[in-house]
């Protein structure tokens, strides 16, 4: 048995440590989980203990109660936990994301996450740390996937919104309240007025009241006036597209926003007027740069294109397993609804 | 091509007809002469051949590429669409391609006879000069089509907001005979190498289901029944010796069909028709599966008019000799076919629809349910004094169906789609119990909402348990209502028997596994139909 099977366990919970006797986003309650990031998808309710970093820890309160109990430590700075040494590195995912550092008698696990490579206006851009097994998604893993630069979406997004005004119409952006929110507001800074939906207003806010620094938005509430929104920009959950709450809107444009739009039959299966591919995960080139970097002898690729992706790593000649999770796009989507409880009437 | 890209990007996302509509009024607005006449080509089929073979072209991106060959099927399998597959693989341009999109037809047309070596210094400087968008729009003129909803009516429609010239007979002009290269935009909608007073059809007359009790409707005596043909409507226009052939969808199809444009060329008379195409053979309507064989085709060849030689049943006769008969009260159309259908003699595939001979009411019942028999949809009721109204009109003419047969089934495979679809499973197989194991039915692609398909990807996405290329195999869990039209023995299907036009009436989400039909049940549905 090789070195890393001691390190870390692959359960039924979740991803477990058993020197250090944690779990890393575990999917079913544990005593202790460590937390890459605040998607619904890997912060689930119901640990005795969770550890994540500083930038997590008000969206995880947020999310989950201010009652769990919880400790945060900052990018880099190491805890040990039963002789096993711990520490946090930034992912570029999204507010507060990190790659999970385990090393223990000198044998070093990174698990990923979700991870971006490229870097953007807002969050804190990923950095590579060498390992000897590491867990990497794979929510992008195919060639076809291939993001445009920061400065690009930036301009297109910009654009789009200049145009509808042109055409007397309100821009509406849909994606995740953690994450592309921020995102877009940072791309669309300064372009004009941002409002943006209770959902995404509370997660801001609980970001801001732990010292980060977000773009100015406001509130789109139900009872606003109309005249208001006109031409002006709104950021939604995607849980908004057909809803009443939308619908009142005069003249929307609406825009899905995410890396599956880089599909044609994609953006046309949503019916809206615009999809831009504005992907908080690594795309093909982003992952195996990622891979490559870590020098790691043994790979494991978890959620999204796991069969490709480990295929293809073991063909250029690195050692990939799949691994399979409840981590992923689908799961998210249904977790982020439960959690946000998103008022759409 | 800058100007075209756009104008591809606008209607590819909307699925409303009226921004599509738009869009092309205002590229046509602003584009060049020659290039909206490609517009125009390339929308109603007009493509010149394909000057490079799509295995050359995935040929050449896995070589620039450096991908093997699986991965490569891997990335189409998501995509669902070579051009694009090829477009989203191919390295960032090096440099930048400005050309009009006459300029790249001209190209293309020109490339066609050149070595293959050509071909691919050609392509290749293409694609390393475009971005990814212009890239996708070159794949495509080289050869398939944009897939991307927009009919000849839709380009029709957005010509005649344009022009405010009538749109059947734009439609006449589109389809005539012209060449880019000898005409311009304003001499093609102008209509100038066409007359359109020769084609011009009417608007067809058509039927709501029936509604209401048959005695509802009065006596017997006051209607004319016929068998409602299940094929497609069309209106035979004979005008000083030209023949056109009009569809319901307002479509010239006048060379789909040449056997019928033979067979009206019989007749001395002029006159405007209407009837159904059907596909037949010695003398029996085959299925409407069959006809669309002949559907949408460019070139009809020899082979596909002996395998699926078609047919024509009168109707109704809308015009005679010049005079517009449509205010003539049905049983007195009816008689002017008649006698002209018996003034000459005809070839055995162009036939009056019959009328079905009754006394009293409850007679249908029987007739309607043997119409399947004969594959006929059931009935059409036509009262006896009713005008040849335009569009769609309650009380006149109704149409009485035979109910379609259904089988509750298991899903077991899953593909995903084309086009639109091709992001999600959406063409699923069925099955039904045979002893203790399972027996494919039924290929069904259509019947649910959008939200039901993305349910079920989302489903068979963790309930997949293997994967022949884009086909996977499900746990068998999901039951479906299949209704279909007909159902027949069958010794190329290994069930032993073939539906006739399957399509799924509702997810069971009701409904165990164990409670799905038997080949056994199944078959009994022969007798009954």
């Amino acid at each position: 048995m090789s070195r890393e099977n001691q390190l870390v366990k692959f359960t039924k919970k979740g991803i477990y440590c058993p020197q250090g006797r944690f779990y890393l986003d575990p999917w079913y309650p544990v005593e202790y989980a460590i937390i890459s990031h605040g998607h619904a998808d890997h912060a689930r309710w119901g640990m005795k203990r969770y550890l994540c970093t500083d930038d997590s820890k008000a969206i995880l309160q947020h999310r989950l109660g201010n009652d769990i109990n919880i400790e945060s430590i900052s990018y880099y700075n190491s805890k040990t936990i039963n002789s096993v040494k711990v520490s946090f590195h930034p992912a570029g995912h999204v507010i507060g994301s990190a790659q999970i550092r385990l090393e223990y008698k000198g044998y070093v696990v990174v698990f990923s996450g979700d991870y971006k490579t490229q870097p953007d206006f807002i969050t804190q851009p990923f950095e590579s740390v060498k390992c000897h097994t590491f867990i990497t998604e794979s929510t992008f893993g195919l060639p076809i996937y291939n993001w445009k630069t920061e400065e690009t979406l930036k301009t297109e997004l910009q654009s789009w919104v200049k145009t509808n005004q042109a055409n007397n119409r309100t821009s509406v952006f849909l994606g995740y309240s953690l994450g592309k929110a921020q995102r877009l507001m940072s791309l669309l800074d300064g372009c004009d007025e941002i409002f943006v939906h209770r959902a995404i207003h509370n997660l801001n806010n609980a970001i801001s009241g732990s010292g980060i620094q977000l773009p100015d938005t406001k509130l789109w509430s139900a009872d606003l006036d109309k005249k208001m929104l006109q031409n002006k920009i709104i950021i939604a959950p995607p849980a908004l597209l057909g809803s009443r709450m939308l619908k009142r809107v005069p003249n929307v444009a609406t825009a899905v926003c995410s890396g599956w739009m880089q599909i044609r039959g994609n953006r046309r299966w949503q019916a809206v007027d615009a999809g831009f591919v504005v992907s908080d995960h690594a795309d093909w080139d982003g992952l195996i740069s990622a891979v490559k970097a870590t020098g790691a002898e043994q790979v494991y690729v978890t959620h999204g294109s796991q069969a490709v992706f480990s295929k293809y790593l073991n063909e250029i000649g690195i050692k990939a397993d799949e691994l399979v999770t409840e981590y992923g796009d689908e799961a998210l989507a249904k977790a982020e609804k439960e959690t946000e409880n998103i008022d759409t009437e | 091509m800058k100007l075209f890209s756009e104008l591809i990007s606008t209607i590819e996302i909307t699925n409303k007809t009226n921004a599509k509509i738009d869009a092309f009024v205002q590229y046509f607005k602003t584009a060049p002469d020659k290039d909206k006449l490609w517009v125009i080509a390339l929308f109603t089929g007009k493509r010149p051949s394909r000057p490079v073979k799509t295995t050359l072209m995935k040929e050449w991106c896995m070589e620039l590429t450096d991908i093997p060959e699986w991965l490569f099927l891997e990335s189409y399998s998501t995509v669902g669409d070579l051009g694009e597959t090829l477009a989203l693989l191919l390295p960032k341009p090096t440099h930048r391609l400005d050309l009009s999109l006459n300029e790249w037809m001209t190209e293309l047309k020109a490339l066609k006879p050149k070595s293959d070596e050509n071909k691919k210094v050609f392509v290749l400087e293409a694609w390393t000069g475009l971005d990814q968008q212009e890239r996708l729009i070159f794949n495509k003129l080289i050869g398939g089509s944009f897939r991307i909803g927009v009919s000849k009516k839709t380009l029709v429609n957005a010509l005649a907001k344009l022009t405010n010239i009538d749109a059947n007979q734009l439609m006449h002009s589109i389809i005539g005979n012209w060449e880019v290269d000898s005409i311009s935009f304003e001499a093609l909608i102008l209509g100038k190498h066409i007359n359109y007073d020769n084609s011009k059809p009417y608007p067809f007359c058509l039927a709501y289901a029936l509604e209401k009790e048959l005695p509802e409707l009065g006596k017997p005596n006051d209607w004319i029944v016929e068998q409602k043909w299940d094929g497609i409507r069309g209106q035979i226009v004979k005008r000083n010796n030209e023949i056109y052939i009009w569809s319901r969808g307002e479509e010239l199809v006048t060379k789909q069909f040449p056997e019928l444009v033979e067979a009206f060329g019989n007749f001395k008379d002029d006159f405007v028709i209407d009837g159904e195409i059907l596909a037949m053979k010695n003398n029996d309507v085959l299925l409407f599966n069959d006809l669309q064989k002949r559907l949408n085709r460019k070139n009809v060849t020899k082979k596909l008019l002996e395998e699926v030689p078609v047919g024509f049943k009168a109707y109704d006769i809308l015009e005679f000799n010049g005079d517009d008969n449509r205010e003539q009260p049905f049983e007195n159309r009816r008689k002017q076919l008649e006698t002209l259908f018996n003034s000459v003699a005809l070839p055995e595939y162009v036939k009056l629809s019959f009328i079905v001979d009754f006394k009293k009411w409850v007679d249908l019942h029987d007739i309607r349910n043997n119409s399947r028999a004969i594959n006929s949809e059931g009935l059409m009721l036509k009262q006896k004094k009713s005008p040849y109204h335009i569009g769609r009109k309650k009380g006149d003419w109704w149409k009485w169906k035979v109910d379609p047969l259904t089988i509750d089934a298991v899903m077991i495979y899953a593909q995903k789609g084309s086009g639109r679809r091709s992001s999600k499973y959406t063409d699923y197989t069925f099955a039904v119990k045979k002893d203790d194991a399972l027996v494919t039915v039924a290929k069904a692609y259509s019947g649910l909402t959008d939200k039901e398909i993305t349910e079920i990807s989302q489903w068979v996405n963790k309930n997949a348990i293997e994967r022949f290329g884009p086909v996977r195999t499900v746990k068998p869990e999901l039951v479906f209502e299949i209704a279909f039209e007909g159902i027949a023995l069958s010794n190329r299907h290994k069930s032993g028997v073939a539906l006739r036009f399957p399509r799924i009436a509702r997810w069971r989400k009701d409904k165990p596994v164990d409670e799905i039909d038997t080949i056994e049940s199944v078959k009994q549905l022969i007798t009954a139909s």
